[in-house]
């Protein structure tokens, strides 16, 4: 089986569509190359120094992780501080692995604001106590390249500054998975490990660990700069602020964009330039959901509107399928790279996604489609649910089955034998 | 006497299906020889047979806890299975 191509596009226009708004994390110079520290001191000042307030202002700020789930900032800041103020100092780790295929915002951020996420690695680590900080990144090159230089110059000209050590990780789709990199930045294989204890109890070296997006950060450094009030002036009540998307495949402009949370799904569509007879669209990226696209146009981006539709933003990744692709055949391909990425650590995972895969394949081809392997799929899927110690194949789970409901129609048409697409009705066509 | 849970560690576990001998009422195979566990607290009357397959787990995979599985959706029941066709 062929690995799957990233879809990302390659030209960034993170203001031109308008349908940012006014940046914030990408605010300032534009074009792909890095802001340096005296431009970025010159226009943001410096950070200031974190008062014993600053934790109250994140909480304030209802900042949510930007990784992926989404979690309470500043209550996760709490939980490792708690830790940290009665124990061994914690360990910051600033999660720029960014292994989701369809993701590119985490490095078109540490390439272009290094250290806006920088000043809140600096910032977090104040704020639990830390005595050692880290930057896991990518085996990627560019983003690796750029921070050494930013933290060359910050050695030199910010006295105050904590130590940052720079990690790369393996490459692999789970290596990004919290305890999965707390393992590899303690001398283990990059793999998950069963919770509890999760990293805020025992992560790095056996230490309270805050391992945070480093999207996450550069907005800590934003709010310890413009506070909590200025952070929830745009965004939506319960879930304030800007947050970096990526917009990939039919769409005439692909990119990172960079947009209030909360901003209608249509608009954001719209301004990428999707193909509008588009039938469906992955949201979350590959550890996502696939949904209508007619039914994701009605919606805004944000957790509680693609929750009634059984999805979330994620690390905010939307692909638009083309119209002239089929999306069970599509789900398939993504399910069967999902079941190579499992770190091949729990039986259900290892045996259950090859399988589901499997059966997956099975419907997205015309000849074999049947009842009888839809509803082995479904129970496949049942079982295998939560039975990882991480959350790779709740994941990939949770994707085979909205194939078969976003795309019940085509699974309808694949179990009588046809299927409305054109492209693979050649492709059965007897030789 | 406070309530038991069992708790598998995914990773350790290799299928060798003694706990699903020793302990059916509670644990159930997959289709590829993984056991299933109710996340139900273990009744009295089973006590001793859960005790039985936590000691007998070739690889220390099963083990007693006072909390029930936190973090994650505890599984759906276990369906029966039809004998393999």
């Amino acid at each position: 089986m062929t690995s799957w191509t990233p879809p990302v596009g390659t030209s960034y226009d993170p203001a031109g569509t308008g349908i940012a708004g006014p940046l914030r994390l990408l605010a300032g110079p534009e074009g792909p190359d890095p802001e340096w520290l005296t431009h970025h001191l010159g226009r943001l000042g410096p950070t200031p120094p974190p008062g014993r307030f600053l934790i109250d202002e994140v909480r304030a700020a209802g900042l949510r992780g930007r990784g992926g789930a989404g979690f309470p900032a500043g209550q996760k800041m709490a939980a490792v501080r708690a830790k940290s103020h009665t124990g061994r100092p914690a360990v910051v780790v600033g999660n720029g692995v960014e292994s989701e295929p369809a993701s590119d915002k985490d490095r078109l951020l540490l390439c272009r604001r290094p250290h806006l996420v920088l000043d809140g690695l600096q910032l977090a680590g104040r704020l639990v106590y830390a005595d050692r900080l880290i930057l896991a990144l990518a085996r990627d090159g560019q983003a690796l390249r750029i921070l050494r230089e930013a933290l060359i110059e910050r050695r030199a000209r910010l006295a105050d500054d904590i130590a940052v050590e720079l990690v790369t990780t393996p490459g692999g789709f789970v290596a990004g998975e919290e305890t999965a990199l707390t393992s590899w930045v303690s001398g283990a294989a990059p793999k998950p490990r069963p919770v509890p204890p999760r990293p805020f109890e025992r992560g790095v070296g056996g230490r309270p660990t805050l391992v945070q997006n480093v999207e996450t950060l550069a907005h800590l450094a934003l709010i310890a700069r413009f506070g909590a009030d200025w952070f929830c002036s745009r965004g939506l009540e319960e879930d304030p602020g800007t947050c970096l998307i990526t917009l990939s495949g039919a769409v005439a402009r692909p990119g990172v964009y960079e947009v209030a949370v909360g901003t209608p799904m249509q608009s954001l569509l719209r301004g990428a330039g999707w193909d509008q007879s588009s039938l469906g669209l992955l949201v979350g990226g590959f550890f996502g959901t696939w949904i209508g696209a007619d039914a994701a146009a009605g919606m805004r981006f944000c957790r509680s509107d693609l929750e009634q539709l059984g999805a979330a933003p994620g690390s905010g990744v939307i692909v638009v399928l083309a119209s002239s692709l089929c999306g069970v055949r599509e789900g398939a391909r993504v399910l069967r790279w999902l079941a190579a990425e499992s770190a091949g650590q729990c039986g259900p995972c290892v045996r259950g996604l090859p399988a589901i895969a499997g059966a997956l394949e099975r419907i997205a081809d015309p000849l074999s489609a049947s009842e009888a392997v839809v509803t082995q799929l479904l129970g496949w899927c049942d079982d295998v649910q939560g039975r990882g110690a991480c959350h790779h194949p709740d994941g990939a789970v949770r994707l085979a089955r909205s194939v078969v409901r976003t795309f019940a129609s085509e699974v309808d048409a694949h179990r009588s034998g046809r299927c409305t697409l054109a492209s693979a009705r050649t492709a059965v066509t007897p030789q | 006497m406070k309530a038991e849970y069992l708790r598998i560690d995914p990773t350790s576990c290799a299928g060798h299906g003694l706990c699903a001998e020793l302990l059916p009422e509670m644990i159930q195979m997959d289709d590829w020889g993984y056991p299933i566990i109710e996340g139900r607290p273990i009744p009295p009357n089973l006590h001793q047979h859960a005790q039985r397959a936590v000691s007998f787990c070739p690889t220390l995979a099963l083990a007693l806890q006072q909390n029930p599985a936190t973090g994650r959706p505890s599984p759906t029941p276990p369906r029966r299975r039809q004998s393999e066709s």
